[in-house]
């Protein structure tokens, strides 16, 4: 296909024409400024953090800043990066185009939940001015109603910023619903779609009960209406519960996308056909389903009943099922492909490697009598920086390297890319594999001060994060250099099969210039 | 971005993405009812915290109640029933292409959503009057159950969070009832209208839980 | 199953506490059994998956760039066998770790009650006896114990590596640990649920000890013979020096050098000499005078110290210069 010269990108022009497009494609690279440059905070603060545990005792700040560091890394990277990463930045470029739609349902909607995300992440650091926050991201009661800052604004900001994640949500389910090309039925949606909607479901189920419980929170510390407050009677486990019950199923907001986006790379890389179509695409959909009843597991040891306990470790365990399946299935789809050892790939086979072993330990840690142990330490710190970093992390590099000639139409360094995998890939397994041993030793988390025999490790974890950090400073320069000296990019340069790669690069306008019609599978690589 | 709308028969032009007027009426609806699903959700957390806070202390919550006067609610409740059976007409006489009797309905709607915020403030300024304040602002000095302001945090939370709804309802009621007047809507097209409907059924059904558990139970 | 043969060989020859603390207890022992096992298994399925990952990849990377790739879309009985072996395993492990969990929260048996006061930012124990200390507290060996905790203030957690336990202490209700320590020694306890400025230096230690020797410390009176600055001091390291410097170094509140007989600011403008009632009152009354630039952090230590331990606080904080 040729491809024409008229593009999204430069079908209007100035600033203006960008900060009121209900263009998805525009919105979600709106999306990945946004979400590249919170990152970018997020992340200093995570090299802040590790330098000032290189050592025991005080290096670079004291307690306070160092407990600050934590809040705003943690609170950043969970709903500033890692829940708007994917959905809201990639999904918003792709998923139209996944199905054949000229748009998502709603375009008004997806452009206010863009503002939504700036005005929370906005609300969030007004908090800077009333001495910022030291709650951690999960914000527990009663301390996050004594602490004296300016922890309001960041639960009123997350509450805002939740609104952004809603109305995703119901766009992408009702686009997915209701806009899908001629011939597109349920079963030849490609993976990320199964992906993004499952991931939908959830944050149309679960975030107005975060939102309920930060509003909650906020009225605790504005009125002191005592629900959480032990000194009024309340009850601040119950706090936990609420918190959890969003916050878990969050984590497969996080997750499943990802998972979307290691099918489209794996098949594109290796040109096969993905093994056990449906079989991916139901456990999508049955951890969405679980992931509501098994907030308790973050909640082992804080004083629910030892049924309760019992109860929440089996079904932790079920969700571990699906998940087993979709790595099987994956790797299984390797078997007699050819695969290409590009980055959006190395990115890929990075995910597969880094969520194995955050796979497994988080078996260990759903394990009821082992996670007494564990909770709380450095262990839990190592899991979910390998399922969240090694996981969704990986596959949003992925997914940039991959997407970026469809979305700007130019090619980026292969083998600046490749460098910044290496540093990233090997800098992630430094930092945060020593943080399994700590953890078993029994190094606490959010500690600002640790014991002498921890130094060794912390100071080897200390190292990974700089290469870590180097890593993204290559990946940074790689962006930037493709954009701005890349050569062009042809429309379809992996030979890829889904809807996107058979429209021009970058799309036309309306995405496409005739509506396409869908005849077979998504990977039908023969 | 108008210019990538088109036309179609009633008037209205609908937008680009969708392939005809039924068709974003269609998404339109679906996505109404998932966002009356978070609202659902959203009340779901606090009924929760109540149940559980009435089962922990209930003489308290028995106390508490005693101050909530029946009658207050019951002609609430009337007033959203009525509320929601004109909005209902209003859509209905839309689909009619009757513009008089749907203008009317929405009116008389109006009318309902602001009288039940009336009776409200009267028995917001009632339990102000006596220091019956949610949290820490509490000052009724007569309380027998230590913590009596909970339910009241409670009572202000839910009663609040559900009269912001009726406020908001009543600014989308409004915002359909001066497009209904320009005679916007017709069989053709009452997208925003069946929107605005649901989710004011939505405002109504949440009082329908809010009055007997506080007011009867 | 074969994770399971695997594991207890393994088991026997490299110690299951490689990397874990000391085992002070016989559920320790369970708990690194059960940490083997998964440890095991897991390394197995890393192995499966990664290996195979990475066989994969070499034998079947791209040779030419018209390479033809078998078309195989699913295959019902591997995908049966490879959802339903993990769920036999998840299964075993999440019965073994029911059963530890279980042997952790037995307090059936007729235990020696300590209770444990935890409280921004160091822990209190008391015994039946009515002997108190802070900081570190004695137990004696193989006898069970159970903790009866409760917070002051926020959440708190107390974490016995040791012991491989941890419970978190909740403010206005008791939660308990039980435990059989089978090993004398010194333990290092963690709070590791996030309580502010100085979560990380809420430490305490438990020594495990002989009955006689945990006899002849409940007995001891622990200020007898000792200076009045002595047990000051004592009281300081206990409970001030998370917060507080013995220099004039400000900590998260000022250090205590130079301080007596100072004239200090407080943040609503008015002034006042640091005298002994001053200190006496920053002590019980924290929130009355708060100094000009710090928080009102503090907690009041009403009821907390006898008039002997005061005085010698106050004494000690004087002898500081």
């Amino acid at each position: 296909m040729a491809s024409s010269t008229h593009n999204y990108l430069n079908h209007e022009k100035g600033l203006w024409s960008w900060l009121t497009t209900l263009d998805h494609k525009r919105i979600g690279i709106m999306y990945m400024i946004t979400v590249l440059l919170f990152f970018a905070i997020g992340g200093t603060f995570a090299m802040l953090l590790r330098t000032e545990l290189i050592a025991p005792g005080e290096t670079i700040f004291g307690a306070q800043l160092y407990n600050q560091a934590m809040t705003f890394h943690g609170a950043i990277m969970v709903f500033m990066v890692i829940i708007p990463g994917i959905p809201a930045f990639i999904g918003n470029f792709i998923l139209p185009l996944h199905i054949g739609a000229k748009d998502v349902a709603f375009p008004r909607l997806n452009l206010l939940s863009w503002y939504c995300l700036i005005v929370g992440a906005a609300i969030t650091f007004v908090s800077l001015i009333y001495h910022g926050s030291d709650t951690g991201w999960t914000f527990y009661t009663p301390y996050s109603i004594e602490t004296d800052n300016g922890t309001t604004w960041v639960v009123l900001g997350a509450f805002v910023m939740g609104f952004s994640s809603i109305l995703t949500g119901v766009n992408f389910v009702t686009t997915v619903h209701k806009l899908r090309c001629k011939g597109m039925t349920f079963f030849r949606m490609p993976l990320m779609v199964w992906g993004l909607y499952s991931t939908a479901i959830l944050q149309i189920l679960a975030t107005p009960v975060l939102g309920i419980t930060l509003l909650l929170l906020a009225a605790e510390r504005i009125l002191g209406v005592g629900i959480f407050d032990p000194k009024l009677g309340g009850d601040p486990v119950l706090f936990q519960h609420f918190f959890w019950f969003y916050s878990h199923p969050a984590v497969y907001i996080m997750i499943l996308p990802a998972m979307g986006i290691i099918s489209e790379l794996i098949t594109a890389f290796s040109r096969k056909t993905i093994f056990g179509y449906r079989a991916i695409a139901f456990s999508s959909i049955g951890i969405a389903a679980v992931s509501f009843f098994v907030w308790g597991h973050h909640m082992f040891v804080s004083g629910q009943s030892e049924l309760a306990g019992v109860i929440f470790s089996l079904l932790t365990m079920l969700v571990g099922v699906p998940t087993a399946i979709k790595t099987f299935n994956w790797v299984a789809t390797l078997y007699k492909g050819s695969v290409q050892f590009q980055s959006p790939m190395l990115y890929a086979l990075g995910f597969l490697f880094l969520f194995t072993i955050g796979g497994v330990t988080g078996i260990m840690l759903a394990t009821i009598g082992m996670d007494v142990h564990f909770h709380d330490t450095y262990f839990v710190v190592a899991h979910f920086h390998y399922v969240m970093v090694g996981g969704t992390l990986m596959a949003i590099m992925g997914g940039i390297y991959y997407w970026f000639p469809k979305m700007f139409g130019k090619m980026y360094n292969e083998l600046a890319a490749q460098l910044s995998f290496l540093f990233i890939f090997i800098g992630f397994n430094v930092t945060f594999f020593p943080q399994f041993v700590l953890g078993a030793m029994g190094m606490p988390r959010r500690y600002f001060d640790y014991l002498p025999i921890y130094e060794p490790l912390n100071k080897i974890s200390t190292f990974g994060a700089y290469m870590i950090g180097f890593g993204f400073l290559i990946g940074l320069y790689v962006i930037i250099d493709g954009l701005l000296k890349g050569p062009k990019a042809s429309d379809n340069p992996w030979g890829a099969k889904t809807l996107e790669w058979q429209t021009a690069s970058p799309p036309p306008h309306e995405n496409f210039l005739t509506e396409p019609e869908v005849t077979a599978g998504p990977y039908e690589y023969r | 971005m108008s210019t990538d709308n088109t036309v179609t028969a009633g008037g209205h032009k609908h937008a680009h993405h969708f392939r005809d007027g039924l068709h974003e009426f269609e998404a339109s609806k679906f996505g109404v009812w998932l966002f009356l699903a978070t609202e659902i959700l959203m009340f779901g957390g606090l009924f929760v915290g109540y149940f559980l806070y009435q089962s922990r202390y209930p003489e308290m919550f028995v106390e508490g109640a005693s101050f909530l006067d029946w009658r207050y609610g019951s002609v609430n409740t009337i007033v959203l029933l009525i509320s929601s059976l004109t909005m209902a007409l209003s859509i209905h006489y839309a689909q009619k292409n009757n513009k008089k009797a749907c203008v009317t309905n929405l009116v008389i709607t109006l009318v309902c959503a602001g009288a039940f915020m009336v009776i409200k403030y009267l028995e917001y300024s009632h339990k102000f009057h006596l220091g019956l304040f949610p949290g820490e602002a509490f000052s009724y000095a007569d309380a027998v159950a230590p913590n009596l302001a909970m339910y009241f945090s409670f009572y202000f939370l839910m009663t609040g969070l559900h009269g912001s709804h009726v406020l908001i309802g009543m600014g989308l009621i409004i915002w359909v009832l001066i497009r209904a007047s320009k005679g916007e809507f017709n069989s053709e097209y009452y997208t925003p209208l069946e929107g605005v409907g649901l989710f004011w059924h939505l405002v109504d059904l949440i009082w329908i839980y809010l009055f007997p558990i506080l007011y009867l139970i | 199953m074969f994770g399971l043969i695997i594991s207890l060989l393994v088991g026997k020859t490299i110690k299951a506490s490689t990397f874990m603390p000391v085992q002070g207890s016989q559920v320790a022992a369970q708990v690194d059994s059960l940490y083997m096992f998964l440890l095991v298994t897991s390394a197995i399925f890393c192995v499966l998956v990664i290996g195979g990952l990475i066989y994969f990849v070499l034998k079947y990377r791209r040779k030419s760039d018209d390479d033809k790739t078998a078309y195989i879309s699913h295959n019902n009985f591997l995908e049966f066998l490879w959802s339903f072996i993990p769920f036999v395993l998840f299964m075993i492990m999440f019965g073994w770790g029911w059963h530890v969990f279980h042997q952790m929260r037995d307090f059936s048996k007729d235990s020696l009650e300590v209770h444990a006061v935890g409280q921004k930012w160091f822990w209190d124990f008391k015994y039946k006896s009515g002997k108190s200390s802070a900081g570190e507290f004695y137990v004696p060996v193989n006898t069970p114990i159970k903790l009866i905790m409760t917070s002051k203030d926020v959440l708190h957690s107390f974490f016995l590596p040791g012991m491989r336990i941890k419970q978190d202490v909740i403010p206005g209700r008791y939660t308990a640990l039980a435990f059989t320590p089978n090993k004398e020694g010194t333990y290092q306890v963690f709070c590791t649920e996030y309580c502010g400025d100085q979560h990380s230096s809420m430490l305490a230690k438990m020594k495990v000890v002989s009955q006689e020797e945990y006899e002849q410390w409940l007995q001891e009176d622990a200020s007898a013979g000792l200076s009045l600055v002595e047990v000051g001091q004592k009281v300081y390291e206990q409970k001030c020096a998370v917060c507080h410097n013995t220099n004039a170094e400000r900590k998260v509140g000022p250090g205590f050098a130079g301080l007596y007989n100072s004239e200090r600011q407080f943040a609503d403008g008015s002034s006042a000499v640091a005298d002994e009632n001053y200190i006496r009152e920053s002590i019980l009354v924290p929130g009355a005078k708060v100094v000009n630039g710090y928080p009102p952090a503090m907690p009041s230590f009403q009821g907390q110290l006898s008039e002997d331990e005061l005085s010698g606080l106050i004494e000690f904080i004087k002898s500081l210069k």
